[in-house]
């Protein structure tokens, strides 16, 4: 596949639009502000200004990618469609009684998030299928017709479907959805059996509804996205990176918009899985910390870890349990309440805390001199000598340190009995630990031994802890990579088109059917097949196959790859073989005797991405020039050190400074402890090294 | 190195990621539903003295200080000249763990250098332990199954062969029960290996001085919170169903300047059948209640519990002797902070919530073909189900949802995928919510069927059928429960009972009470709930004077 150049890759977060467009001459990047009330202008301000430095004309862009955490604030401020749910009778409150537990233990006024349809607006129908997909009670048709009365008296904008078994089943999500498009031909209907057909009714009304909920509004965006960009001279297809980390058709995405609720965050995971393709890596943890969060994500063999559940809009602290189930494709990210807005506090106890309250960006941290008064881990990181209060951004925001000290000393240091260096160290320390027992139980989760990663680190934030963490984690190699402040939006360049179709099947291994998997696994394929097509018609594609599997009497399934084939009965043998090896990677053993259950299938059709070139890797070089001296503390050694500040420029291939030192750009600052070394390398990336390791 | 303050605080921030990492390999190697799906475990760190450093949090506040008490035990039986690198310790004895034979605790010395340095322990509930199986029938506790005393699961590595052929021998599952033993021992290994790493990286050979920080911060943090609950003794008690006479639970409090005690006195005497209590699971639950609302920030840890002194006269339903059947020991267990809290309510108004349904309402089902010659297959289905919670002083009480326990439910299309089971409903149980001006939590109705060819038993251990939650400051009792067939057929609330195909099982969950005059609840609210019909028309009329 020749590369396609004047690619632009468009990511709406929070605070920024980022734009990165791909051109003859390089990367262009750029910043601008989000326009909550018309995003699409962002996106054509800042894709004039790329195309401006690129020096191509507007319609010589080829394909716009996009990726937005639009559709998650959408569901997170319940901005969307008045909606209708539509499901089994005697399951009209699944979505309210959620677990039935608890996410706080100790908390006797906890409350719990509002279901997205209030109880009223929950419609039940006399209908029921069993678990093999066999109607238990069929459905009336008077009564979908009634239904259809009841739908359209009430003023509904959209209409979400979810029956129970209806995955194994979907003649009656079809009927009643057929009934109502006859009725109303306007009306947004999503349908669980089509949105996410996975076993588990939670999950899978959640994501229908989350569908349904915003479907209305993100067409309508998409809409005028496409035409704006049309009427400005950019007619090139505009295509969705969704939550899997892949491309879809902007069409699909408006159908199907619950694909989209992580696909800004996903942009950079695939941009850290490029770089640890560049580099060779097998093993990566990428490290985005920002402003007020930070994600872990685990990367292997050159690919972000994937899931087919999540939890959306937490509530409670980042809290577990706090928010919305959805079962959807998605790269699986670890996200923690840790950013250089962080606030720190003491609690009961006298306790430094950190975060999960955020300053955001405003007011800011106290060294803003916005009005913040309370010490975040951006003014620990000032008062530690770890950024420049003269050289912040650029130069463009002057840092007080005196509002940092007044602010900790105030809030901190005072009622601690400690220096403001010591509570400032003790801010940063906490907030390192929280990441780093975050990304340890996130690597033991998933049966992998975290000293043998590499760190890829990207964000605002991660080049001044990224260090420190892996002095924590007893990881031996760092890479920080060149264009981090908008790596999201480098990574929509990187994906390739994908769709990952899933469906629910249960079957019991030693009863194996291979004529049924093997006609769900032909639709399955179909399925995903034509939407990559829609992208892309003649690229080449891959086709990944994972069934999830448990011991019978096991509660949770573990993915289990699969060769991508036609089977016959036989292959339970080989299907067995894979499961105990999964099985043994995540808990370090297998159970003979015990029956074996696949409960889903999931398939994944991606066109093959051009290889990425192999990075011209250096482990020792020349010793960079140094701008100057200057001091910082050492968390490790406890201790002020003096180091030397290299500019970020004078970092390339080959040149090389010894810890402790301090490499400054206008995005961000790198930390390099005393325990390590850095070296520039080929792709422009910082490596560092611990000192005395032989790689 | 010597530690400061803020390594102290840093190291006691990593040993509860460590606690944490210790439980959550527990739960994903565990075979018990009840430890993946409800978290029914426990896992915990402990100094050398058997002082219990950090504990995780699961969804067992029954495992808080049971366990923690337990590690004491282990040191006494064990002997302190008898504990070498590479033991494990095990146990299951209801009195000297955490309650009921289905659980058992293993602890793991741990050592640095050679030396001893403190103990890892972990408990969860295993799928079966012989007997009469998880039910409260037996009137003894040697019919409820197998009783491991305090020994080595492993001595210095070598794993006890005779142990695992007696347990083998002795259950219905032997391969996950085994299992079981071997996944606790080796989420105490994984603990140890992150703490050896800690230990290292700050340059400390033990734990001693990071014990004494951590359980002094914790203890001075607790009693300065006591010191805020006005001094005084505060008697409380309430009835419940217990198995087939009622039992009543009484507690008095006695707050004195930073100290409280609470005592059981008064309470009923021992039942004949498995709803017994060992003292040290009353304990756990009376001070998960407490601490809830005196001390809920400080972590749990020998110093944040001690200071909450509890005992329970022996002999009574709440500390019962052996050989006692306490197998189910958990239903009245969970109404312990019902009766703490309405004692607690005296000294704190407007802190602590109304009575809730509480006790959980599990559900063990076993299908049986109802021709035994079809060749169809038995099959066990476990559901974990719960009613509402009590009305708050700020917020209504909590609709199907656990309380004390922090147990989940399972999915029901999952359920039926394990046995031939249909459950045809499983949605709030409109109207059940105490009335006031916070409304208590509603229960829910679940109906369950035997599918084609099958019959099932249930073993019922559901309490509040006879004595509903009651309401606080003029606040409604909530919705008593149910136990019936879908035509009405009345069925005890207690043991195993069958029913038959073309039957359906109706189980109606309690409510929480609510709190407050009816009459004070805002108008907007009460219309609110008639909207989404969790209140009727006629009920909103009655109970606040609502017309809509």
């Amino acid at each position: 596949m020749t590369k396609l150049l004047n690619r632009v890759g468009v990511d709406i977060g929070g605070t920024f639009t980022d734009v990165a467009l791909e051109h003859a001459g390089g990367l262009a990047t750029c910043k601008v502000l989000t326009n909550y009330n018309h995003p699409e202008q962002a996106i054509i301000d800042g894709i004039q200004i790329a195309a401006q430095k690129a020096g191509i004309a507007l319609s010589e862009i080829t394909q716009v990618i996009h990726g937005t955490t639009l559709v998650t604030n959408s569901l997170i401020e319940r901005r969307g469609a008045k909606l209708a749910f539509i499901t089994t009778e005697g399951f009209r409150d699944v979505i309210e009684m959620r677990s039935e537990n608890r996410f706080e233990q100790y908390d006797l006024n906890l409350t719990l998030p509002k279901p997205m349809v209030p109880r009223e607006d929950r419609l039940t129908l006399n209908e029921r299928m069993g678990p093999n997909g066999e109607i238990l009670l069929p459905l009336d048709p008077a009564e979908v017709d009634a239904m259809v009365a009841t739908v359209l008296e009430g003023d509904y904008e959209a209409v979400a479907i979810g029956l129970i078994h209806s995955y194994a089943n979907d003649a009656h999500e079809q009927q009643m959805a057929k009934a109502l498009r006859a009725a109303a031909p306007d009306m947004s209907i999503s349908i669980s059996s089509v949105i996410s057909p996975q076993m588990r009714e939670l999950p899978r009304f959640n994501t229908v509804i989350a569908n349904a909920y915003v479907q209305p509004q993100v067409a309508d965006y998409l809409g005028r996205l496409v035409h704006r960009l049309g009427d400005v001279g950019v007619g090139a297809p505009v295509f969705m990176l969704h939550s899997g980390g892949g491309l879809i058709s902007v069409d699909l995405a408006a159908e199907q918009p619950v694909r989209l609720l992580e696909s800004g965050p996903a942009g950079g995971a695939i941009f850290a899985a490029d770089f640890a393709r560049g580099h060779g890596l097998n093993s990566v943890l990428s490290f985005d910390m920002g402003g007020t969060t930070a994600k872990i994500c685990l990367i292997e063999e050159g690919a972000p870890k994937t899931a087919n559940t999540f939890e959306v809009a937490r509530t409670y602290r980042f809290k577990k349990g706090s928010g919305m189930t959805v079962s959807t494709p998605v790269v699986e990210m670890v996200e923690i309440g840790a950013g250089g807005g962080s606030i720190a506090s003491i609690d009961t106890l006298g306790r430094i805390q950190v975060g999960p309250r955020s300053a955001a960006s405003e007011p800011g941290p106290a060294c803003y001199g916005r009005g913040g008064d309370e010490p975040t881990v951006t003014d620990a990181n000032l008062l530690l000598g770890r950024l420049d209060p003269d050289n912040f951004a650029g130069g463009e925001i002057a840092l007080s340190t005196a509002a940092s000290d007044a602010a900790m000393t105030e809030r901190l240091a005072a009622s601690l009995g400690m220096s403001n260096e010591q509570a400032a160290f003790g801010v940063t320390e906490m907030v390192d630990e929280n990441m780093a027992n975050a990304a340890r139980v996130h690597t033991v989760e998933n049966g992998r031994d975290i000293e043998h990663f590499t760190m890829i680190g990207f964000g605002g934030g991660a080049p001044l802890h990224a260090c420190r963490l892996c002095e924590k984690l007893g990881i031996n190699e760092l890479i920080i990579p060149p264009g981090a402040g908008v790596g999201s939006a480098i990574g929509f360049l990187k994906a390739p088109f994908s769709y990952e179709a899933t469906r629910g099947l249960f079957q019991r291994l030693d009863a194996f059917d291979a004529a049924s998997v093997n006609s769900t696994l032909t639709e399955l394929e179909a399925e995903a097949m034509a939407f990559v097509r829609a992208g892309t018609k003649d690229a080449q594609t891959t086709t990944k196959l994972t069934a999830f599997m448990r011991y019978a009497g096991q509660g949770w399934e573990i993915p289990v790859s699969l060769p991508y084939k036609s089977f016959v009965d036989a292959d339970q043998a080989e299907i067995l073989a894979a499961f105990e090896a999964a099985y043994q990677t995540l808990f370090g053993r297998v159970i003979d005797q015990l029956g074996i259950e696949i409960t889903n299938w999931s398939l994944i059709v991606a066109t093959v991405l051009p290889a990425t070139p192999a990075v011209e890797r250096h482990g020792t070089g020349a010793v960079a020039t140094s701008l100057r001296t200057r001091q910082f503390f050492d968390a490790a050694l406890r201790q002020t050190v003096d180091a030397q500040e290299v500019s970020r420029a004078a970092m390339t291939a080959g040149q090389s400074v010894e810890g402790p030192a301090i490499i400054v750009e206008n995005e961000t600052t790198t930390i390099v402890t005393s325990a390590y070394r850095a070296i520039g390398q080929g792709d422009g990336s910082l490596r560092l090294i611990r000192k005395g390791d032989a790689s | 190195m010597t530690p400061t303050a803020i390594d102290f605080q840093i190291m006691w921030n990593r040993l509860i990621a460590v606690v944490q990492e210790q439980a959550t390999t527990l739960i994903r190697t565990a075979f018990s539903t009840s430890v993946r799906e409800a978290g029914d475990l426990s896992a915990g760190l402990f100094d050398r003295r058997g002082r219990m450093m950090a504990q995780a949090v699961t969804g067992t506040p029954g495992h808080v200080n049971a366990m923690a008490e337990s590690v004491t035990h282990f040191v006494r039986k064990i002997g302190a000249d008898n504990i070498f690198e590479g033991d494990v310790f095990i146990t299951n004895d209801p009195w000297l763990g955490t309650g009921h034979l289905h659980d058992i605790t293993v602890v793991s010395p741990t050592f640095r250098g050679g030396t001893h340095i403190g103990f890892f322990a972990c408990t969860a509930h295993v799928v079966d332990i012989g007997g009469r199986g998880f039910g409260p029938d037996a009137n003894e506790v040697y019919e409820e199954g197998l009783l491991i005393p305090i020994m080595k699961f492993a001595e210095r590595g070598a794993v006890s062969q005779d142990l695992i052929r007696i347990v083998r021998a002795n259950v219905r599952e032997p391969d996950q029960v085994v299992g079981d033993m071997y996944s606790l021992a080796a989420c105490n290994e994984a603990g140890d290996r992150r703490l050896q790493t800690m230990l290292g990286e700050f340059g400390i050979a033990d734990l001693d001085g990071l014990s004494d920080f951590i359980i002094e911060t914790s203890r001075k943090a607790t009693h300065q919170a006591i010191a805020k609950v006005p001094d005084g003794s505060f008697s409380h008690s309430m009835q419940v169903d217990g198995y087939d006479d009622p039992v009543l639970m009484a507690v008095k409090l006695d707050v004195v300047g930073d100290t409280l005690t609470a005592d059981f006195y008064g309470t009923s005497g021992m039942s004949r059948f498995g709803v017994n209590v060992p003292e040290v699971y009353t304990r756990a639950y009376a001070c998960y209640g407490l601490k809830c609302a005196i001390a809920p920030q400080v972590p749990n840890n020998t110093g944040s519990l001690e200071p909450f002194v509890i005992t329970a006269p022996e002999g009574c339903i709440l500390a019962a002797k052996r050989p006692a059947p306490v197998s189910v020991r958990h239903v009245l267990g969970h109404l312990v902070p019902d009766v703490v809290l309405g004692a607690l309510h005296q000294a704190l108004p407007n802190t602590v919530p109304a009575e809730g349904a509480s006790a959980l309402w599990n559900i063990q089902i076993s299908a049986r073909p109802s021709d035994a010659n079809s060749g169809l297959r038995n099959a066990e289905v476990l559901m974990f189900n719960s009613g509402g919670t009590g009305a708050r002083p700020a917020h209504d009480g909590l609709s199907a949802t656990a309380f004390p326990s922090g147990v989940s439910t399972m999915s029901v299309e999952a359920t039926e995928h394990v046995g031939p089971i249909t459950v045809w409903r499983k949605d709030l149980r409109e109207g059940s919510g105490g009335i006031g001006a916070l409304r208590g939590g509603l229960g829910q109705t679940i109906e369950i069927e035997p599918r084609d060819g099958y019959d099932f038993y249930f073993n019922a251990m559901f309490d509040r059928v006879e004595n509903a939650a009651r309401g606080r400051d003029g606040g409604g009792a909530g919705a008593a429960g149910r136990v019936e067939l879908s035509d009405g057929t009345k069925l005890r609330s207690k043991g195993r009972q069958l029913v038959k195909n073309g039957q359906r099982l109706r189980l109606s969950l309690p409510g929480g009470g609510g709190y407050g005059q009816a009459a004070d609840r805002e108008k907007t609210l009460v219309a609110e709930d008639v909207r989404a019909g969790l209140i009727s028309d006629a009920q909103a009329q009655k109970d606040y004077g609502f017309k809509g």
